[in-house]
């Protein structure tokens, strides 16, 4: 939306403008609404919690079901490996708050600064997370293998099974925030997302911290629930 | 009131944009445009679900195979659930009207986050061609909309591809619910409150919420049986450790508030119309408000009366019982006021009048007897019998089909800026009403009589019911095809009208029809109440003159 800044600060901004395009002809709406672009993606961070919270749900399920296969299957998961992807995480999302303060007050150099060790730590985190996989898959332990189907009870195929699931659905979500991150970059080196324009990059923060706010519950339920 | 015809603007469908032809209306990001695209291709895909269920009332007709095999028929019944719910009946009123009317209704120049709005358009489309690719050119799926395991697992059918084809269609849904609710609280017009809102938009935006809230468990839940069926994840499977059960858990979760996705918004367009037909404000408006937030709400909390028989404990199944009684409440409020409202008022039996009150009528049906199967007791008889099937399909044909086809004849004017003939809709009206009973009511007996759903074949006793209830599907089909000719001639043909011919009072009938591009020539002034229609009786008066006189006009035109 290349359109001039309506106002900085949309917390009453409920007007919308006209917009003129190519040919001075009126055909586009203009609308600048950072209160309500803020409030859509915490309505879209609220579908995040519920589409995890499904598998939540399954996972108490058969908790409740199968408590010794989970306690047995729980004590092979790396916890020095998930404890250190913790971290990472942890530290990441301080550093997307450090490069929007940074944007804020007009220090571009150190925003991107931030933002490219932000989207460092994720890279971290995904690496050690494919090391964690491989070892498990060496070991024949991955959905539908030999090892899981006959040697192993059924509440230990299912803790592997949700254990691939919800680690692998957050690690989609950890590349996703790291292509937005991407995105971010470019725009900020183009200005399009500037001190006075910065909400793609604060909606992008808290994507961030809601992909580190599920780890935080995936970390404990996993690895250290014997 | 402003009727003259006023040729001094631009509506939106003449604009010049920057693209040309098709893709001016491809990327198009107006609101207006978007809900157009929506209606057509909701109908078109209509069409083809109707299709589908023609052809199984006559497959029906008499026991045995009478035109088609029985794998063909569980086909059939897949494509036809398939293509009405997902395609047809979850988006189309928010989808259509809720794009097209929501922004007018509130006095804004678009939603909140129009490129979004396009967006959910092409997933919609991108879901639906996926869909109908893999049912029409791949083997023919036969688990019925409901994918339940483990049998969706082991079927040799192809799963997959329908599979996907939804989870994108909920993406879609999603992101049109968080777009309804951000421009329900950012996009009204100075001066409109939140309680000041039509309640049209009220039901969007609960039904938004629910969008939300409720389609992200289908999204997973479809996810877990993709993976299931690729890889083995044992989550679903019951030979390596799953529980189906949970399938149905979490398909229900999202499935039965998907029926007030379908419903709220229906319940919405029967407030609007009567309140303009009755030339009166909605009675206990703001009770309609809240109960519309409470169906929304405890319908999110009773998907477990689906599955009294799947094996639950007694104190769940008495739980979930007592929740479904409890719907029922904010629903027969609203049924009253819309009796109420009719009290007292200057009735104009229009179109989507009459609509409404065949609805009104039907919905009442479909609702009382759903109290049957809520009941735990008598659910064990009827569980998937035709009773359900009656049950369903009185809400959905009754409720709200109707009310789509109602909001096409009500919204008509405003859309295309032309007026249909209402002496061939009213006709029209009259046959959907006889077809949908005729189709239906012989399903509540036989299906008391334990004729179960989903059979290709029946025992003879039951002939006679299939029959009667045939021919109803024949009447039904002939008079929606009959109302869908008559506003297509309409588009073309029909008599040019101005701002407001109904005499309506909410916002979108105060700017020229079609409406400008950014919809409202000068900012609106909202009054407090959406329905304000006290003090003006002889106004009222003219209103339903000059509506007999359009029909006299159109009556006499025709017979020149």
């Amino acid at each position: 939306m290349s359109t001039t800044s309506v106002d900085a600060h949309g917390h009453s901004n409920n007007h919308a403008g006209h917009g003129y395009g190519d040919n001075n002809q009126l055909y586009v709406h203009f609308h600048r609404d950072d209160y309500g672009s803020k409030f859509g993606m915490w309505l879209f961070l609220f579908t995040e919690v519920l589409l995890f919270g499904g598998l939540f749900v399954l996972y108490y399920g058969y908790r409740i079901a199968y408590p010794h296969d989970y306690h047995n299957a729980a004590m092979e998961l790396n916890i020095v490996m998930g404890a250190v992807n913790t971290l990472v995480l942890l530290t990441s999302s301080l550093t997307m708050v450090l490069s929007i303060v940074a944007l804020r007050r007009k220090s571009i150099k150190t925003s991107l600064f931030y933002l490219i060790v932000t989207f460092g730590f994720g890279a971290t985190f995904c690496v050690n997370k494919y090391f964690e996989w491989s070892a498990k898959i060496h070991h024949g332990i991955f959905p539908g293998s030999m090892e899981l189907r006959e040697t192993r009870p059924a509440g230990e195929v299912v803790f592997f099974g949700l254990y691939y699931l919800m680690t692998g659905l957050h690690t989609f979500h950890v590349i996703v925030g790291m292509v937005v991150m991407v995105f971010c970059f470019i725009f900020i080196r183009t200005g399009t997302i500037n001190s006075d324009k910065y909400i793609v990059l604060e909606n992008a923060g808290l994507y961030w911290h809601l992909v580190d706010l599920i780890w935080i519950f995936l970390f404990p339920l996993f690895y250290l629930l014997h | 009131m402003n009727n003259t015809t006023n040729t001094n603007y631009t509506n939106f469908y003449q604009v010049k944009t920057k693209h040309k032809g098709l893709l001016a209306w491809l990327l198009t990001t107006d609101h207006k445009r978007i809900g157009i695209m929506y209606l057509i291709s909701i109908l078109s895909f209509f069409l083809v679900g109707l299709t589908f269920a023609f052809l199984m009332r006559l497959e029906m007709l008499t026991p045995g195979p009478t035109i088609v095999d029985a794998q063909t028929y569980n086909s059939f019944f897949t494509l036809h659930g398939m293509i009405m719910v997902f395609l047809f009946i979850i988006p189309g009123i928010p989808a259509v009207f809720g794009n097209f009317f929501l922004p007018l209704q509130i006095g804004a120049e678009d939603v909140a986050f129009p490129r979004l709005n396009l967006f959910s358009y092409h997933l919609y489309l991108t879901g639906a061609f996926l869909a109908l690719y893999s049912l029409i050119f791949q083997t023919h799926i036969d688990t019925g909309w409901t994918f339940y395991v483990p049998y969706s697992l082991r079927t040799g059918t192809d799963v997959t591809l329908p599979l996907m084809a939804a989870f994108i269609l909920g993406f879609s849904s999603i992101l049109t619910g968080l777009n309804f609710v951000t421009t329900c609280h950012r996009m009204r017009v100075k001066g409109m409150k939140m309680f000041e809102m039509p309640l049209f938009t009220w039901a969007l935006y609960s039904t938004a919420w629910i969008q939300v809230v409720a389609t992200p468990i289908i999204g997973i839940t479809i996810v877990l049986v993709l993976l299931e069926r690729s890889f083995g994840f044992g989550i679903f499977d019951p030979t390596i450790g799953g529980d189906p059960v949970l399938y149905q858990h979490l398909f229900w979760i999202y499935s039965h508030p998907a029926v007030y996705i379908m419903a709220i918004p229906a319940f919405g367009v029967i407030s609007d119309i009567i309140a303009t037909f009755s030339r009166k404000s909605v009675f206990g408006y703001k009770v309609m408000a809240y109960s519309t937030i409470a169906i929304a709400f405890i319908g999110y909390v009773v998907w477990a009366h689906h599955m009294f028989t799947s094996g639950m404990s007694d104190t769940a199944r008495t739980v979930f019982s007592f929740l479904t009684f409890f719907v029922a409440i904010p629903t027969g409020v609203k049924v009253f006021n819309w009796v109420a409202t009719l009290w007292r008022g200057t009735i104009v039996l229009s179109s989507p009048m009459l609509m409404a009150l065949s609805a009104i009528f039907l919905f009442s049906i479909g609702g009382l007897t759903g109290l049957h199967l809520g009941s735990i007791s008598t659910d064990i008889h009827l569980h998937d019998t035709y009773f359900v099937i009656a049950h369903f399909h009185y809400v959905i044909i009754g409720g709200i089909l109707s009310m789509f086809i109602a909001a096409m004849h009500f919204w008509f004017p405003k859309m295309f800026g032309k007026m249909h003939n209402e002496k061939v809709a009213k006709i029209g009206v009259v046959l959907y009403f006889i077809g949908a009973n005729v189709l239906y009511f012989p399903m509540f007996i036989m299906g008391y009589m334990g004729m179960p759903r989903r059979y290709f074949d029946y025992l003879p006793e039951f002939q006679i019911y299939h029959v009667i209830s045939t021919v109803g599907s024949w009447i039904l089909i002939a008079s929606i095809l009959l109302m869908f000719t008559n506003l297509l001639i309409a588009i073309f043909k029909g008599k040019p009208v101005g701002s407001n011919p109904w005499g309506a009072k909410t916002l979108e009938w105060t700017m020229p029809s079609p409406p400008p591009l950014l919809n409202f020539i000068e900012t609106p002034v909202p009054s407090h109440d959406p329905y304000d229609y006290h003090g003006h009786d002889e106004r009222n008066f003219e209103d339903v003159k000059y509506i007999e006189n359009k029909e006299n006009d159109i009556i006499n035109q025709e017979n020149s």
